[in-house]
């Protein structure tokens, strides 16, 4: 009996001079029907180079698939021709993305997006077209299916876009489903919706489904079976069961220890001292307006946020997109200017400050930022990034020179580092140097805004171990902005959960996790992917 | 990769760089070969090139049409590297200011600049030399008048894109001046489109200056490419080689210039370093 999708030898090969010859080499991967596959591994792994191969969407001629087959129900996709693969693509093997927004037309209603589908491979009357593409939206449980058949893409939430995708995606009942990272874009308890439409729909159609993820959590909720990819090969295949309960080789292995665990970890004294208090802080963003007038929209960002900091804690602050968080850090480190409220510090309330008062008190709080790549100036040398702060306070030149390289040695990077440019390093390193920065100024308070999301998470751990240490070091107070429960559970000490610009819930993480009081911390606590796989290997927190 | 190989890929580009290089070797080295000044009466008028002495030729009164090819380049050069200078000076502040601060001073800045930008800019640079009397300093501030605010836009909308940036957030965050963050941290990050933007507005200002010359707004005094082709337009049915060689000297210069201006956008600009 042939196979739904076989992958034998699969070389995929980059332009000459790169880091690597392949981005993928000599994968054998095999898909069944009904089943889903989940293909992880962390960044530059090949995992989405290996799907665009299935598809032939391969950026030629630069990335092109130099030996090997991909067999479908015995045809070989890999010599198929451009005609051929388009008749595959949508009708026989469809593909989801990651990001919804970039991948449907903006300009064009979904229903005419889906009805594009059908026009292009199938011969049927418009009538019946709309009927389908109404069907196909009610099975995605999209809510009103004939209005959203008439939006455009902007008009629906990030959720309701990847459920259009999934239905456009298995408008002529494919026999593949290929899923990007369908789900890394969105919130926590609508990538558990999605993944349980995903499930559902791959049931009912018994349709074979390509997951890429290089989320653990969330292979542990979908995939039969795993495949684990590093810098190009597959080291390791095998049941869900198999593969996370049991990981044979190394590189899993250390991936699946540095999934960090939901239990919380013990809880340490806090100190009666507070260094920051927050109270009743609002600010409200307008959009529209203009010029002539014209109704301005109102959203409320933190609306009477107040919290404690003690000296030496780190407080967490948890919630999803749009639910006020960075917001409130920006307020803290007087990036964005808070409408009301107090932002006490040492007894004086930084809020009202100017900004050549302000300049007095910036040192005492310093940001580290989410993205390393945005968040470092690439035309300046790294030495030059981290002793600027010193500088601008008056150290002398080889005094500033002597704290950067004390830094860079604390936050574990190299005493060249100093004289290179920021593009020489990699994602985690950046993030170390952003540390060093902040660190430069020998501030009382450090605020991360999701400082590891950017990162895959082995470098996450390291990372994570590294704020730890610091903070105990320098007995700094931290605060920790984040969107994933999991990361939370292992640094914070307390928690904040906040929603739509409110904190709904604030305590000790081991109380948030243990006894959620909030009806939304429980729902954000049951959408954590992958839930009782790995919060009982609490020995692998230490 | 070297910036030299990247820019050197564009080959059109390197021919460009070496027709500057002989124009300028040709402004510097005008007063060896031709010593005398070119406005003087050098024999006989209207001969044709290669006849009574004369290269390229004599005009209506006997000026060597070569010798005022050969000044005039130096006064093309100039006039067109310094309006550019100016109008880079000018534009840079102006948009760095409006991109930086946003909301009121970007919209009062930008309201002026498209001020500037509705006056379609030769007939503006024709009104304001008319005004100032011509001169070399009034050609300049003309051009310059008329060609910063494309630059004020450029960095402008850069302005707006690096101010969200993270990097110069940080910048905030440790306490760092304005003018600082604007000099130091986001200026760098956009010279690239100001240099390219620069190249080619050396070209429109060349074209721009013999416009004005051939309109008999130059500097009565200065020999330049655009008042030669000026001089000799009524002759052009009798005498054709008064307008040819200084016209292609005007399209050499500026076809240049454009060429290196593209290859310094291929090699400056990454994201179309791929694009072959």
């Amino acid at each position: 009996m042939t196979r739904l999708l076989d992958i034998r030898d699969l070389h995929v090969a980059l332009p000459a001079g790169g880091q690597r010859a392949h981005a993928v080499k000599a994968a054998d991967l095999h898909l069944e029907e009904n089943e889903i596959l989940c293909v992880v591994g962390e960044s530059g792994s090949g995992k989405s180079l290996t799907a665009r191969a299935v598809m032939g969407l391969l950026p030629k001629p630069h990335v092109h698939i130099s030996q090997g087959e991909v067999m479908f129900q015995g045809e070989d996709l890999a010599k198929a021709s451009e005609a051929r693969l388009r008749q595959i693509r949508g009708s026989d093997i469809s593909m989801i993305f990651q990001e919804p927004m970039t991948a449907l037309n903006p300009v064009m209603t979904i229903g005419n997006q889906i009805d594009e589908v059908f026009r292009f491979h199938e011969n049927m009357p418009g009538k019946e077209r709309r009927a389908r593409a109404l069907k196909l939206l009610e099975d995605v449980h999209l809510p009103d299916p004939e209005q959203t058949l008439d939006a455009y893409p902007h008009q629906l939430s990030g959720g309701q876009r990847q459920r259009a995708m999934i239905a456009m995606a298995l408008a002529l009942d494919p026999k593949i489903l290929i899923a990007d990272e369908p789900t890394t874009a969105l919130d926590v308890t609508t990538q558990a919706q999605v993944l349980k439409l995903i499930k559902e729909m791959q049931a009912e159609h018994g349709t074979g489904v390509l997951f890429i993820t290089h989320d653990f959590g969330v292979v542990a909720d979908i995939a039969d079976r795993v495949a684990v990819m590093q810098n190009g090969l597959v080291v390791e295949t095998g049941t869900t069961d198999e593969v996370l309960r049991n990981p044979q080789h190394p590189y899993t292995q250390g991936l699946m220890a540095a999934v960090p665990s939901l239990t919380p970890r013990a809880a340490r004294a806090r100190s009666e001292e507070s260094v920051l208090s927050v109270n009743k802080l609002v600010k409200t963003y307008s959009s529209g307006g203009g010029l002539f007038g014209g109704k301005a929209r109102v959203v409320h960002a933190a609306k009477e946020v107040t919290f404690d900091l003690a000296r030496g804690e780190t407080l967490g602050i948890v919630g999803e997109s749009g639910s006020g968080k960075s917001t409130v850090a920006r307020c803290i480190v007087r990036l964005n200017d808070a409408e009301a409220g107090e932002i006490l510090l040492g007894g004086t309330d930084l809020r009202p400050l100017g900004r050549s008062a302000m300049r007095a008190h910036r040192s005492k709080i310093q940001m580290v930022f989410q993205d390393p790549f945005a968040s470092l100036n690439p035309r300046t040398k790294v030495g030059k990034i981290i002793a600027q702060g010193p500088l601008l306070y008056g150290a002398s030149t080889e005094e500033a020179r002597e704290k950067a390289l004390e830094l860079l040695e604390i936050v574990g990077l190299d005493d060249r580092a100093y004289d290179r440019f920021p593009h020489e390093f990699s994602g985690g390193q950046r993030q170390r140097i952003g540390i060093a920065r902040a660190l430069a100024l020998e501030p009382q308070i450090l605020v991360a805004d999701e400082p590891v999301s950017a990162l895959d998470v082995s470098i996450q751990a390291q990372i994570l171990e590294l704020l730890d240490s610091i903070r105990d070091r320098m007995n700094l107070s931290m605060i920790f902005i984040t969107h994933d429960l999991r990361v939370a559970a292992q640094v914070c000490d307390r928690i904040a959960v906040m929603r739509r610009g409110e904190v709904v819930e604030i305590g000790a993480t081991e109380g948030i996790f243990a006894n959620p009081q909030h009806e939304y911390t429980r729902d954000l606590l049951s959408a954590v992917p992958g839930k009782g796989w790995f919060a009982s290997e609490t020995a692998v927190a230490s | 990769m070297t910036f030299w190989k990247l820019f050197a890929r564009n080959r059109s580009a390197v021919m460009g760089l070496v027709i500057i290089f002989l124009i300028i070797l040709m402004a510097l080295t005008a007063p060896l070969f031709f010593p005398a000044d070119p406005f003087s009466l050098a024999g006989q008028p209207m001969s044709p090139p290669g006849e009574n002495g004369f290269l390229l030729g004599s005009d209506s009164l006997g000026r060597d049409v070569a010798a005022g090819i050969a000044h005039g380049a130096k006064t093309s050069l100039l006039i067109g590297l310094l309006a550019t200078l100016v109008a880079v000076f000018v534009g840079v502040i102006m948009g760095a200011l409006a991109g930086y601060y946003g909301g009121f001073i970007d919209n009062l800045l930008m309201r002026a600049t498209e001020m500037f930008q509705t006056i379609p800019s030769f007939i503006f640079a024709i009104l304001l030399v008319a005004i100032m009397k011509p001169s070399i300093e009034s050609i300049v501030i003309a051009i310059a008048v008329v060609s910063w605010p494309a630059v004020a836009r450029l960095v402008r909308g850069e302005f707006l894109s690096l101010r969200g940036r993270e990097f110069v957030q940080a910048c905030h965050t440790i306490g760092m001046n304005d003018i600082r963050i604007m000099l130091a941290e986001m200026l760098p990050n956009c010279l690239s489109p100001i240099i390219v933007i620069g190249s080619l507005m050396v070209a429109t200002a060349i074209l721009i200056e013999s416009g004005l010359a051939f309109l008999g707004l130059g500097d009565p005094n200065i020999m330049s490419w655009g008042f030669q082709v000026g001089a000799g337009r009524t002759l052009l049915r009798s005498a054709w080689w008064v307008c040819t060689f200084p016209g292609i000297a005007i399209l050499l210069t500026v076809l240049a210039i454009n060429l290196v201006g593209e290859g310094l956008n291929d090699a400056l600009n990454p994201r179309l370093r791929e694009r072959t």
